[in-house]
């Protein structure tokens, strides 16, 4: 498997709002764990870890 | 009951009076590596002189956590049985968060093997052990000798050694330092141990107390008892109970070192004050290594060649596998039926095990003693979502616990054949028509043909019959298959029909270092 870079999600603008929907109200230590929470369950559901080395590269080299 | 720590006798050594002939091997260091290695040479016919500053066994329980490999390398050693009887077994750990459990192993799912997973016994008895064995078989073991100086030679290396009368010289063929982490001769030879430290520190204390607990290895992140720290329980034998507590770095561990500290933190693990405190310490965690092992005629072997954090018993686990992976080879260089060079591939195979060792501790070290910021985050995210969801689970480490390492040998390999018993590994023990097969692949090579004929070429064969058991461990679906082992019962090549010249350069290899 490659990482799909490609658009992807078929509602991107409804997925974008409850991204931010999860975060309301929350402090920014709460929104962080948030994150670091969804980040590892996501992880897991890829699972591929060539995939995941490729997320790691394209996160790490957008400034 | 508290262990009786009886002084072992210092002996005036000859070399006082006068100069002692040359010795083929001296080991600096009466911990249980250097025992261990002493034991192992004698069972190889190879005399050693082991030299200790000190004159009783570890104070301190220390290393409590023997692993199946270690005990079936004490048991060739002669002390197997022993420790396994003093020992408390155990296989299953369970790590909780908070007051729930979040993940549990179990590491040795499967019968069949002699050795349990894992026992618990305090390193003074091991170390007590394998002096009586060092003894019965006649190593001269000189307690009260503190090695102050080694200077190498083109073929030995001189030391010198300071006794309770005055100093003297000791020339060696090999001089072997096990003298433990903090390792004088390492200092004295100027060599780097590279590395490092991390800033936490752990409170140990061994209580005796009358108690239920299984005999399963508990760790806890944040128990309700230890205000967001982590804890580590263990049984022993005697009654004794070892508990490990995370103090953290901003802790002065002069003050935390006081009985008037220490037992209101453990009555808050065991929920009473009925317990005797034997021995407590705090201690630091490191993970360092020297780059090499073999230095000319100076050998590095145990916790002076590579240090770890303790979760995950790979500091004795891992020094009696260096004491595997060098008796053999050494004996053979002594007697002169190898070249020096094959010592190389002790310091080879160490090295890539201290590795791994390193990688698994620092890994855990750094779950448990996360640095603030991300380390943080993700390490409270893992143990949040551990109660909730199963992916989460195999990810807490609170240690990863010692296996045997597989060496990246390039043996001969047929990939039909099953993968636990590929070259590199130990070959994995089954039971015998009579006995074990690891009590049968001990101190020399070994041909074990299953269901094929040994060829005559001078090297032990073993035949069993093909049980169940050694069928699925050594066969997987082939009919039959051919295993050269070496002395430390690691494989070294394996083959479904080979011809008696494959088997024959597979032999060389080994002793040349292959
Ligand atoms: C708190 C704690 C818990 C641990 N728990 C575990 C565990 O559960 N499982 C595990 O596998 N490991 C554990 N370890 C690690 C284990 O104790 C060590 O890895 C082990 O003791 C190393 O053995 P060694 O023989 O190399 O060194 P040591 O046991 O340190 O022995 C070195 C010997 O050399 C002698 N010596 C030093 N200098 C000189 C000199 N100049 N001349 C002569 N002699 C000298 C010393 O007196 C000593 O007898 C633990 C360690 C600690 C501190």
């Amino acid at each position: 498997m490659t990482l799909i870079t490609a658009a992807n999600l078929g509602q991107p603008d409804d997925v974008y709002a409850a991204l931010l929907a999860a975060h309301r109200g929350l402090t920014a230590d709460q929104q962080a764990a948030l994150n670091a929470r969804l980040i590892l369950i996501l992880m897991n559901h890829i699972g591929d870890p060539q995939v995941l080395g490729a997320a790691l590269e394209l996160a790490k080299e957008t400034p | 009951m508290a262990f009786d720590y009886s002084p072992y006798p210092y002996v005036p050594p000859p070399g006082l009076t006068a100069p002692e002939p040359r010795h083929k091997v001296a080991i600096i260091g009466a911990g249980p590596i250097g025992l261990a290695l002493a034991v192992e040479l004698a069972n190889h016919g190879v005399a050693s002189v082991v030299l200790d500053d000190n004159n009783v066994v570890s104070v301190g329980s220390r290393a409590i956590c023997w692993s199946k490999r270690s005990l079936e390398i004490l048991d060739r050693l002669g002390v197997g049985e022993t420790c396994l009887a003093k020992g408390v077994t155990w296989k299953v750990g369970r790590t909780f968060h908070r007051d729930k459990e979040v993940f549990n192993f179990d590491l040795l799912p499967e019968d069949g093997h002699k050795m349990p997973a894992f026992i618990n016994l305090q390193q003074y008895y091991v170390e007590e052990f394998l002096v009586a064995r060092a003894q019965a078989l006649g190593v001269d073991l000189r307690w009260k000798n503190k090695v102050t100086d080694v200077v190498q030679g083109a073929d030995h290396a001189r030391l010198t050694v300071q006794t309770p009368d005055g100093p003297y010289h000791l020339d060696a063929d090999w001089v072997i330092a096990c003298d433990g982490a903090r390792s004088p001769v390492r200092t004295m030879m100027g060599l780097e141990f590279d590395g490092e430290l991390f800033e936490e520190r752990f409170l140990i204390a061994d209580i005796e107390m009358q108690a239920d607990f299984p005999s399963e290895r508990w760790f806890w992140f944040e128990p309700g008892f230890h205000n967001g720290q982590s804890a580590l329980l263990h049984k022993q034998p005697d009654n004794i109970y070892r508990i490990d507590l995370q103090l953290g770095w901003n802790t002065d561990p002069e003050v935390e070192k006081q009985p008037e500290r220490i037992i209101p933190r453990i009555e808050k693990v065991v929920g009473h004050a009925n317990f005797k405190l034997d021995w407590t310490s705090i201690y630091t965690f490191q993970c360092r290594r020297l780059k090499k092992f073999v230095h000319d005629r100076v050998i590095f072997v145990g916790d002076s060649a590579h240090v770890v954090s303790p979760f995950g018993a790979r500091g004795g686990n891992g020094g009696l596998q260096d004491v595997d992976a060098l008796g053999w080879r050494l004996a053979a260089v002594v007697m002169q039926k190898a070249k020096p060079a094959l010592l190389a591939a002790y310091d080879q195979e160490r090295c890539f095990g201290a590795d791994e060792n390193l990688l698994n501790s620092s890994r855990a070290t750094r779950f448990m003693s996360p640095s603030e910021g991300a380390e943080r985050l993700f390490r409270d995210a893992v143990l949040a979502l551990a109660g909730k969801a199963a992916f989460a689970r195999p990810m807490v480490n609170s240690g990863r616990l010692s296996r045997p390492c597989a060496y990246p040998l390039t043996g001969a390999d047929d990939p039909a054949l099953p993968m636990s018993a590929r070259p590199g590994m130990v070959a994995p023990d089954a039971p015998l028509a009579q006995g074990w097969l690891s009590e049968s692949l001990r101190g020399q090579m070994v041909i074990l043909a299953l269901n094929c004929p040994a060829p005559q070429i001078g090297i032990t064969a073993l035949q069993p019959e093909v049980t169940p058991l050694l069928a699925q461990r050594y066969l997987g679906q082939a009919a039959q298959a051919l295993y050269l082992i070496r002395p430390d019962q690691v494989v070294a090549a394996r083959w479904i029909s080979p011809q008696a010249n494959q088997i024959q350069a597979a032999n060389r290899a080994v002793w040349e270092g292959h």
